[in-house]
């Protein structure tokens, strides 16, 4: 059984077709790219894979679950993680504390009679996989720093370990090289390849750096305009005449 | 048919009114960007000046005119951009909306250091005989009211154009979404923006004279209360919509005077409904509105480039350090305490209650501003249903006192609750003004209910009794309240250190980033809503029982307006910002204005003999401290205390240091002497 299968996602807004019944499948454990020029509809695909969006057509399905009547907050329960385009991080907390908070809901155990009678706070397994997660992501040395004193880098990772936390089936990233330099996307990518293979969670990305789609995945869709204009394995999607016109240009 | 047409005349000059209002405070949120409540104190100046010169002094209309509203109405104007709001413009909106809340509170007091308010009956209009009256269709309408739909169409025509058609209309609006990426467009955002404040001010001093005529007194009370029903009209255009505020405000005054004709006069209804019209028709507006639904404020692009805002000083302390304060603090208290139970007279015992009820109540403002990050204007309302609750079970049920002060504070934490649920889509300013609406509400209708306040006697609340424990004597009662204080405190401090607080810190944060890790943001809403009710009643159940009473000027809206601005500014992240607060609502009018700066004053000098001063001067201290919130959103004494506990540190630190290297010296010249 298909981890997400996407079936004919519709989109409009204010009478522009965003999304036109694009349809996507991820299988567990599995790499999938997303490509397509700015405004194709990638993002609004995610936030309609992730309910924050209500689509206007077609249905979502998670590990054959139905997720039209689940909100935002209970997907992520389910096991559907993100990341964010523009970095959406905790304003005024560490890393080690938007780790905390992940891990904590993923307990369930956030009720408030608990902080009363001095039950609300860390406790030593969670403060166990928080080190490991800091530690995998190279992030040790600035869990205690206020996120705001951390560069863009640093908070795409925290970003990505927020997600993992949740213990996910699925991560959707949402084009986690934008804004960092070469060396930096490199390093991601690394650090994405290593903690997939030893955690066997799906990713759903998407991205404009084309080596670092190469160098990730081995499927890809491209969206164009809304629509789901080619599919397949990532290199003969890349060798497609279509998909070179709308998305790489003419000319390469 | 000519009672129809009477109502819709009435109603239209009472809806121009409005309309002006909700024009003008569009027209500043527009500029601005500031929410600006104190738009009808700003009114309120140039009306009293109007009535003082054209009324009381007896000047010609146009010199009255020309200096009310053209020469002091801007002039206000200037002096509130230049030296305040100019530097809020890269403060976040609450910032802003906490910054007019303490003029709103403050600039009437100072008008009314030379105006008397009770006097001022019987205003006058701008046009010359402006009780000549004109017959259509055997409908009367006057001079007075003729002006005021003529000028209020013309501003709102005028000012339309304006945003349409020119280019320093667009300039405003890119000014106060961000000035400084309007600088770097080459726009000078400060002249723009003083413009902005020139005309918003203009319209504020036009309905300031014009006002008046409608509701035959020159009182703040009223421009505050009509401006709160322009408010309605103003949500109803999306706060930026000059036409749709217009048009707004123009129906809700139609339907009011309609409802005032036709609804029977002495009809539960009539008596209930016409009054809170326009605060219900506010709330429905801004829970049912689908446009504002997950809308989000302007936020300045370049608001990244922002430094962090400050850790709270008890983390940057040593250990050392830590435990100095906390030894200090506690002797300090001891000390404190001794004095009042062992030698306080009964207005010191009295003070320290209301003292330590004050702070149970002000711990409400620091769990759902502190912690959760939302402003909340109702909360001396929760309070007050708390308190009604409590003393209506006590007096009327006769259940235990100690019980009842426990249902008063789940009563009010169900009602939180009950109000979040709807206005907790709306978040920020629109979750405010819900709260205020609702504030307005209660106030103006619900408290004057028999079952609530016992109507024209108040409720009688007695004092708990736990066994053979009886606490009517103020010393014991003063013990329970201690007590209650101290669990609400050790709640507060926990639910903000715990799993709720990080919650509610994540969601303040980025709600959609807290909602894709699986937090449910309204729920951590609610629950933040729920328990400062919950507070805040059981606050007010304690005062209740204090005074023996139920009274509702103890929980009107204007001092839950009054309270936010205190707490705020003081401190709103701890619990001791909050007694802090408590300390100064209590004391500062009843001991250091009336006793303490008299006597120091005829103590310093024989010349001058100073009587106590006047309690207003609290409004306009605190009112204007409040601009301090942009600088140190943490408080003002949170700030001080970080900056005086990162001196005693520093002092310590040298003096460790000067400890450790003469023996550092010592060594080498040992050394060196040895062989």
């Amino acid at each position: 059984m298909s981890l997400l299968v996407a079936e004919e996602i519709t989109k409009t807004f204010a009478g522009i077709t965003a999304l036109d019944r694009v349809d996507i499948d991820v299988e567990p454990s599995e790499l999938v790219g997303l490509i397509g020029p700015n405004g194709a509809g990638k993002t609004t695909l995610f936030n309609c894979l992730l309910g924050i969006f209500k689509a206007d057509g077609g249905r979502v399905l998670f590990e054959g679950r139905d997720l039209a009547r689940v909100a935002t907050h209970r997907r992520a329960r389910l096991g559907l993680a993100r990341t964010f385009q523009r970095i959406e991080l905790f304003s005024g907390m560490s890393p080690r504390d938007h780790f905390l908070v992940a891990e904590r809901v993923r307990n369930g155990r956030g009720a408030l009679w608990k902080d009363v009678l001095f039950l609300g706070g860390p406790t030593a397994s969670e403060n166990a996989r928080v080190d490991a997660m800091l530690e995998l992501l190279g992030l040790t040395d600035v869990g205690d720093r206020p996120i705001e004193s951390l560069s863009l880098g640093v908070g795409r990772l925290v970003e990505i370990g927020r997600a993992l936390m949740t213990e996910p089936k699925l991560v959707l990233l949402d084009e986690p090289s934008s804004g960092l330099d070469r060396h930096e996307t490199e390093a991601l990518a690394r650090q994405l390849r290593a903690v997939q293979s030893e955690r066997g969670f799906a990713i759903l990305l998407v991205e404009h750096d084309v080596e670092f789609v190469r160098s990730l995945v081995a499927r890809v869709f491209v969206l164009d305009f809304g629509t789901v204009i080619a599919s397949g394995p990532t290199e003969e999607v890349f060798a497609d005449s279509a998909v070179r016109k709308a998305y790489l240009g003419d000319g390469i | 048919m000519e009672k129809l047409l009477a109502a819709l005349i009435d109603g239209v000059a009472f809806g121009c009114v409005y309309a002006l209002l909700a024009v003008g405070l569009t027209l500043a949120y527009k500029t601005s960007g500031v929410f600006n409540i104190a738009f009808a104190v700003q009114a309120f100046a140039s009306g009293a000046i109007y009535y003082q010169l054209h009324v009381t002094d007896g000047w010609g209309i146009v010199p009255a005119f020309v200096v009310a509203v053209l020469i002091v109405a801007p002039l206000l104007g200037i002096i509130l951009d230049r030296a305040l709001f100019r530097f809020l413009r890269s403060a976040p909106p609450m910032a802003r909306l906490i910054t007019a809340l303490g003029l709103l509170v403050a600039i009437p007091q100072i008008v009314l250091i030379w105006f008397d308010e009770t006097t001022a009956v019987n205003p006058k209009g701008i046009v010359p005989g402006g009780d000549v009256v004109y017959h259509i269709f055997g409908a009367a309408l006057d001079r007075d009211q003729l002006s005021i739909i003529v000028l209020a169409a013309l501003v709102a025509l005028g000012l339309t154009l304006v945003f349409r058609y020119t280019t320093l209309g667009i300039r405003m609006r890119a000014v106060v979404e961000s000035p400084r990426m309007a600088e770097l467009a080459g726009t000078d955002s400060d002249r723009i923006s003083t413009a902005a404040w020139v005309m918003s001010s203009l319209v504020a001093g036009l309905a300031g004279v014009l006002l008046p005529t409608v509701t035959q007194q020159v009182g703040d009370i009223y421009y505050t209360t009509l401006l709160t029903a322009a408010i309605a009209a103003v949500v109803l255009g999306s706060l930026t919509s000059i036409p749709i505020a217009f048009v707004g405000a123009l129906g809700l005054g139609i339907v009011q005077e309609l409802l005032n004709q036709y609804l029977p006069v002495n009809s539960v209804i009539a008596s209930n409904l016409r009054p809170s019209l326009p605060f219900v028709v506010l709330f429905l507006v801004l829970i049912l509105s689908p446009r504002l639904r997950n809308r989000k404020e302007l936020t300045d692009p370049l608001a990244s480039v922002d430094p962090p805002p400050p850790a709270p000083a008890s983390g940057q302390r040593s250990r050392e350090l830590t435990i100095a304060t906390r030894v200090a603090a506690v002797i300090f208290c001891l000390g404190i305490g001794y004095y009042v139970f062992v030698h306080g007279n009964a207005s010191v015992v009295g003070q320290a209650i209301q003292v330590v009820i004050y702070s149970i109540i002000f711990c409400s403002i620091v769990v759902i501003t502190g912690i959760a990050g939302e402003v909340s204007f109702a909360q001396a309302t929760f309070a007050g249903i708390g308190g009604f609750a409590s003393a209506q079970l006590a007096s009327s049920a006769g259940m235990s006192v100690l019980l009842t002060i426990v249902i008063g504070g789940v009563v009010a934490a169900a009602v939180g609750a009950l109000l979040a649920i709807p206005a907790l889509r709306l978040g920020g300013i629109f979750l405010t003004l819900a709260t205020y609406a609702f504030a307005l509400f209660f106030d103006n209708v619900v408290v004057s209910l028999s079952w609530v306040s016992g109507g024209l006697f108040p409720v009688v609340a007695p004092r708990p009794q736990l066994g053979p424990i009886d606490f009517a004597s103020d010393g014991s009662f003063l013990a329970l309240c201690l007590v209650i204080l101290a669990v609400v405190g050790i709640v507060v401090i926990r639910v903000r250190s715990g799993t709720t607080g990080r919650y509610l810190s994540a969601v303040r944060g980025s709600e959609v980033a807290a909602a894709s890790v699986g937090i449910n943001p309204t729920r951590a809403r609610i629950t933040a809503f729920a328990l400062s009710a919950g507070i805040a009643g059981v606050g007010g159940a304690l005062l209740v029982s204090y005074e023996g009473h139920a009274s509702k000027i103890d929980f009107s809206a204007e001092i839950g307006l009054f309270w936010v601005v205190l707490v705020v500014t003081l401190g709103s992240r701890t619990v001791e910002g909050a007694i802090q607060a408590a300390l100064g609502f209590v004391l500062f009018s009843a001991r250091i204005l009336s006793d303490w700066i008299p006597w120091l004053v005829n103590h310093v000098q024989p010349f001058l003999h100073v009587g106590p001063l006047s309690p207003a001067i609290e409004f306009i201290f605190f009112g204007l401290g409040a601009v301090t919130y942009a600088r140190h959103p943490e408080g003002i004494l949170e700030a001080n205390k970080t900056k005086s506990l990162a001196w005693i540190q520093a002092k310590i630190d040298r003096f460790k240091s000067r400890g450790s290297t003469p023996s550092a010296e010592v060594a080498p010249a040992g050394t060196g002497s040895a062989p």
